[in-house]
């Protein structure tokens, strides 16, 4: 999936995450995060990044999360919502596990 | 006896309330897609009920997703996402007639099909206009997917004419209409929100009203309301103790050849019988009574 534009999804509100997507002219992911629990999570939040990316075949990416103490299942939500808005491509269900 | 008394309204685009609304344990959480979300929200609210009714938290209990219509840009999206994450019902955003109904369902049943989804989603229609009113006998037996038909009294007061008052008077004919069709179709009444989350004691009148007309249960607005609810709706101490009798009595009569018995001068015949096995039921259900009890 080839990110074309820069978009974003979710809010900078307690339990949601901010997620900013722009795209890169070099072929790697570049993850940017801020949150208020970056110590004890930081890894996992970016763990779980990479695979939605991986998932929905992007390879060339930067994303900057602020994350507000977001659940896993928000993080994911809204990476694909900003994700599908740059490319803009409907979801193929399959790769939004 | 699956118990709906409180169906929770939880807009998708709120991630604290999607992420939460388990934890208060209303008898089903329904997502909404369709009216509480802006447009440009669509999208992102779709994938984050998706992802939450994928997650362990909503394994036990039961899920409803409001979606769009299907003739919006959002409506076939919203059951491709929903359908696939395996939500127990749809909810018909409005439903006038037997073929919104039938619509929805064939679109759903391409879903399960395209996807090999065994278990059957079942189907809660809307019944938010004069239309809908008129139509409910034939829309409650359409289909046997059909679980249940709810009143949404905003759109319904606003296409008859009026409004809303506290009395309700306005609601007395939808509410008899949609409660008679689901009864003789054998599904599950909802009665509409009851939006002034302030106003406890209106909501507590409001509940008393519908229970007494026979409604299953109430679409909620806010967690606080679910409680209230719940209590309004469980069997009282003394009831309890009604239908322990009436059942003692019922097997006492059955087991001497007794036709008739009566009670405190009051005759306990089949009827009877059946309200008391149904007061047991909700007391079981509610968790008022346990085997020890019986």
């Amino acid at each position: 999936m080839k990110i074309i534009n820069s978009a974003h999804a979710g809010t900078l509100e307690s339990s949601d995450v901010y997620i900013q997507i722009n795209p890169l002219d070099k072929d790697t992911v570049e993850i940017e995060l801020e949150s208020s629990v970056k110590e004890l999570y930081g890894e996992m939040i970016e763990e779980l990044i990479k695979n939605t990316l991986k998932d929905m075949s992007v390879s060339s990416v930067h994303v900057k999360a602020q994350d507000k103490g977001a659940m896993d299942l928000v993080i994911k939500a809204r990476l694909q919502a900003a994700i599908l808005r740059a490319c803009e491509c409907d979801p193929v269900w399959e790769e939004l596990s | 006896m699956k118990l709906r008394r409180s169906m929770l309204f939880v807009p998708g685009a709120n991630t604290a309330m999607v992420c939460n609304a388990y934890v208060y344990k209303p008898d089903t959480v329904m997502f909404d897609l369709e009216d509480s979300v802006a447009l440009a929200e669509k999208d992102s609210a779709r994938l984050m009920v998706y992802h939450a009714l994928k997650h362990f938290a909503y394994q036990d209990i039961e899920t409803a997703v409001r979606v769009n219509p299907l003739d919006s840009p959002y409506g076939l999206l919203d059951l491709e996402a929903v359908v696939r994450a395996g939500t127990d019902i749809v909810r018909l955003p409005k439903t006038d007639t037997v073929a919104d109904v039938l619509d929805m369902q064939a679109a759903i049943e391409k879903i399960e099909k395209k996807i090999g989804r065994t278990k059957k989603t079942q189907l809660l229609a809307a019944i938010e206009s004069a239309e809908g009113v008129v139509n409910a006998v034939d829309i409650a037996r359409c289909t046997d997917r059909l679980m249940g038909i709810a009143l949404g009294a905003e759109d319904y007061v606003r296409d008859i004419r009026t409004q809303r008052t506290k009395e309700g008077n306005e609601l007395t004919a939808a509410r008899a209409q949609i409660l008679l069709a689901a009864r003789a179709a054998k599904i599950h009444a909802f009665d509409s929100v009851f939006s002034d989350v302030r106003d406890k004691d209106g909501f507590i009148a409001e509940v008393k009203k519908i229970k007494n007309l026979g409604f299953d249960g109430k679409s909620l607005v806010n967690p606080n309301q679910i409680y209230l609810l719940h209590n309004i709706y469980a069997p009282t101490q003394k009831e309890i103790e009604w239908a322990f009798e009436v059942i003692e009595a019922a097997e006492h009569a059955k087991k001497n050849g007794l036709g008739v018995v009566s009670i405190d001068g009051r005759m306990v015949d089949a009827p009877i019988i059946a309200r008391a096995e149904f007061t047991l039921d909700l007391a079981r259900t509610s968790g008022l009574i346990g085997e020890d009890d019986e």
